[in-house]
């Protein structure tokens, strides 16, 4: 039997039998579960309602604050002194404050409270009173190109412009602007694109590739530096080769780890499968409506036609409907393969690199200083991927893609987004590449460094270590 | 004809030589002593001979062949810096590392199995190898090195670790290995066992071999004719009574029984000794004083260094 096989063996068969691997087998899917029911666990949970209390001046907005599921406005009808004392007795949360303007255009409003009022309670008092103000505006332009027309048009008696911006006909002219991206195809064929879909499918793939080269690469790291310490090293290489030695483990490595990725596909398989069994109503595609509210995007116009309740049933629909849709467009046999392949590649690029830090030094604790530039460009990678979410076409996008050690986690941000087969085959060349100069350089400090005892080791002492021949 | 021979090797690191022009050579079914100072250069002359490292100069041929790697299963090695895997079972353990002596399974199974019953730990085979003590472990190690029946064997500092009766099961074994037509490389500091158990030796310092042959020649070739006599009836000054070549090294006197201590020229014997001190005194006993190997290992390698060679003799 092949040396390197009974060592890929022992290291694998050693590590998913150890009650670590089995615990983060069962643990993984769970976190990865809760990780999607939490958040919606936390959003459907009430906040408890806040009370605003309101002291409006100009008297224009009073009426408009509708309550809200966090807040509820009670109007005031005092000063603003009074008010504030108010305040502190009835315990409300914060007042607001619209000052009279002597142009009766007010465009500033004061809030009082104790503490910081949220970001979301001033973007609502700001939407409200955007919205009226230009209603009020809209109104008067309305009476002035009227008179213009009509001079004897007693504004002040009539109401026609004020029925005009009615309620109903302001909600029918509200607009909620979708657009959708087209990418034209050689062919000339359009296909339409998801870019937030995109953009989790990418980036839940590159942090993957990045939780996954951590691991399992300080995992083989500390393997090394556990033979090391057991003294088991110098009876093995006087056997194998330094080098089928750290090949074998950093192989049994990674089948440990892709044995870990597929059960927890697998097993989050089963758990969402579960939960799909309990809760059925929660994954109901809209399968019937799609022709439906494919015909309807075809003639926006027809839109405003509907009743204001039909319209959010459908816009409902259209976002689950939109999702099916932008998961069903991306390929996913590149997606995959590229997935494995980038995985895997990745792994052993920076494999190499762990083990070679494992072999120089005595114990975990002084592996600081060769770790930091083997995780900077992990992290730099990482660090960038907003960026390239952004921009998956530019250049520096083209040329993280493309390094050894950033491609595994930029590429997979940007395959989602549609990258030309042949980039994907250089950015796959150049890791192959990659890994294997690494490994080739690993290999010279590795024989070395395992049988070195007891010393101390800089970077002038790895060099000479590349250099001594044979 | 040789089963290893080591031709001219030499071995740098850096601004370091670790071996400078090394040649040995080790007889076929011998037990050859590797002898030298912490740092001489030994450990790295037992890698090349177990291919870990290559030579920078020379060659190192087994049974007349140039080292290949197919040899490193003719090729039994216990280091200095020994371990096993802590969470490994002993048996899986030991199966592992019979398999990459190039054994297959079935061969290791069986061979393991009488190796553990002749050793009377047939018990520890599920046991994990931290559960052990130093010593079991030290059984376990020797068994995988000796496992595979290999043509040499290189144990560094074997008796490390083991207990005087372990020691000697295990001194019997290596003679029993030998009996059996291994060869056998020995490289330690105990200098009693390298008199006790090697044919040959070689002794390296500072890289340099500087003393090889047979451990009775050179014992031969490092006497001193040095005399030890036992004599009685005489209280004067021996010093009067001998011949003024001779050497008077020691000469005390305890409970009636005196021993002196007596270093001829050349060119004198024992009987001239006698000749001159029998009118005198009572000689109740003559012997020759042979040096230990552990006296001729401080000499030469203190006279190697420049320095007395009487500073450490009795260390």
């Amino acid at each position: 039997m092949n040396k390197i096989l009974l060592i890929i063996r022992r290291e694998y068969l050693t590590r998913v039998r150890k009650r670590s691997f089995i615990v983060m087998t069962i643990l993984g899917p769970i976190l990865m579960a809760a990780i999607f029911v939490i958040p919606i666990y936390f959003a459907t949970m009430q906040d408890e309602k806040r009370v605003i209390n309101v002291v409006d001046e100009t008297g224009l907005f009073i009426s408009k604050f509708s309550n809200t599921d966090n807040y509820n406005f009670i109007p005031q009808y005092t000063d603003l002194e009074t008010a504030k004392k108010t305040l502190k007795q009835t315990e409300g949360y914060a007042l607001l404050y619209i000052p009279r303007t002597e142009l009766n255009v007010p465009t500033q409003a004061m809030i009082y409270s104790d503490k910081q009022p949220s970001l979301n309670l001033k973007n609502y008092i700001s939407g409200v009173m955007n919205r009226e103000l230009e209603k009020q505006k809209l109104a008067a332009e309305i009476r002035n190109q009227i008179r213009m027309i009509n001079p004897g048009y007693n504004a002040v008696a009539d109401t026609a412009a004020d029925n005009l911006m009615s309620e109903t006909i302001l909600k029918n002219i509200k607009t909620d602007v979708n657009i959708l991206t087209y990418t034209i195809e050689e062919g000339g064929a359009e296909k339409k694109s998801f870019t937030e879909i995109n953009m989790i499918v990418g980036m839940v793939a590159s942090i993957m590739i990045y939780m996954f080269i951590f691991m399992f690469g300080s995992q083989l790291m500390r393997g090394v530096i556990e033979e090391k310490t057991n003294r088991i090293v110098e009876v093995i290489v006087s056997s194998v080769k330094p080098f089928q030695l750290m090949l074998g483990k950093i192989i049994g490595v990674a089948l440990v780890g892709l044995t870990q990725f597929l059960l927890w596909v697998v097993f989050t398989t089963i758990l969402v499968g579960a939960f799909q069994q309990t809760f059925p109503d929660k994954f109901k595609a809209p399968a019937a409506q799609q022709q439906f509210v494919t015909g309807q995007q075809m003639q926006p116009q027809a839109i405003a036609d509907e009743t204001t309740a039909n319209l959010k049933v459908e816009t409902g629909n259209e976002t689950a409907n939109q999702i099916f849709e932008a998961i069903a467009s991306i390929n996913f046999p590149v997606m995959i393969v590229s997935f494995i392949f980038f995985f895997i590649g990745g792994y052993l690029l920076y494999g190499a690199l762990f083990a070679a830090i494992g072999s120089a030094v005595d114990n975990e604790a002084d592996t600081q200083q060769f770790m930091l530039p083997v995780t900077v460009p992990l992290i730099l990678a990482i660090v960038m991927m907003q960026y390239v979410i952004n921009n998956p076409e530019g250049p520096l996008s083209w040329w993280l893609s493309m390094i050894p050690f950033t491609s595994p986690v930029i590429m997979m941000i940007r395959i989602p987004f549609g990258v030309p087969y042949w980039e994907l085959a250089l950015s796959a060349v150049l890791l192959i590449a990659g890994f294997l100069a690494t490994t080739w350089l690993a290999a010279k400090i590795y024989r070395t460094g395992i049988l070195m005892y007891g010393k101390k080791v800089n970077y002038a002492e790895l060099w000479k270590w590349i250099r001594y021949k044979g | 004809m040789a089963i290893l021979t080591v031709n001219n090797v030499s071995k740098h690191f850096a601004a370091q030589t670790a071996l400078n022009k090394v040649s040995i050579e080790v007889p076929p079914q011998s037990i050859f002593g590797l002898l030298g100072p912490n740092g001489a250069g030994k450990t790295t002359l037992i890698r090349i001979i177990n291919q870990i490292t290559g030579p920078d100069e020379g060659e190192v041929l087994l049974e007349n062949q140039k080292l290949k790697p197919d040899h490193v299963y003719s090729i039994g090695y216990l280091p200095e810096e020994r371990g096993l895997y802590k969470k490994m079972a002993v048996g899986e353990q030991a199966l592992y590392l019979a398999q990459l002596k190039g054994m297959s399974h079935h061969d290791a199974l069986e061979k393991l199995k009488l190796w553990f019953r002749k050793f009377e730990i047939e018990s520890w085979w599920g046991k994990k190898v931290e559960e052990l003590s130093k010593g079991m472990q030290q059984k376990v190690q020797f068994i995988v090195t000796v496992v595979h029946e290999p043509k040499l064997l290189i144990f560094d500092e074997p008796f490390s670790g083991f207990d005087p009766i372990n020691v000697n099961l295990l001194k019997d074994e290596i003679l029993e290995l030998r009996r059996k037509g291994a060869t056998v490389i020995f490289s330690t500091h105990n200098m009693a066992s390298v008199e006790e158990l090697c044919d040959n030796i070689a002794l390296i310092n500072k890289a340099n071999k500087i003393l090889d042959g047979s451990v009775k020649e050179i014992k031969k070739r490092n006497r001193t004719n040095t005399f030890e006599l036992h004599y009685r009836d005489f209280e004067g000054d021996l010093r009067s009574v001998l011949n003024e070549k001779f050497t008077l090294v020691s000469d005390s006197r305890d409970d009636g029984l005196h021993t002196a201590v007596v270093k001829l020229p050349m060119d004198a014997g024992p009987n001239d000794l006698l000749a001159g001190m029998m009118p005198y005194t009572t000689i109740t006993s003559l012997s020759e004083i042979i040096p230990s190997m552990n006296d001729i290992f401080i000499n030469t390698v203190n006279s190697f260094n420049g320095g007395d060679p009487n500073d450490l003799l009795n260390n």
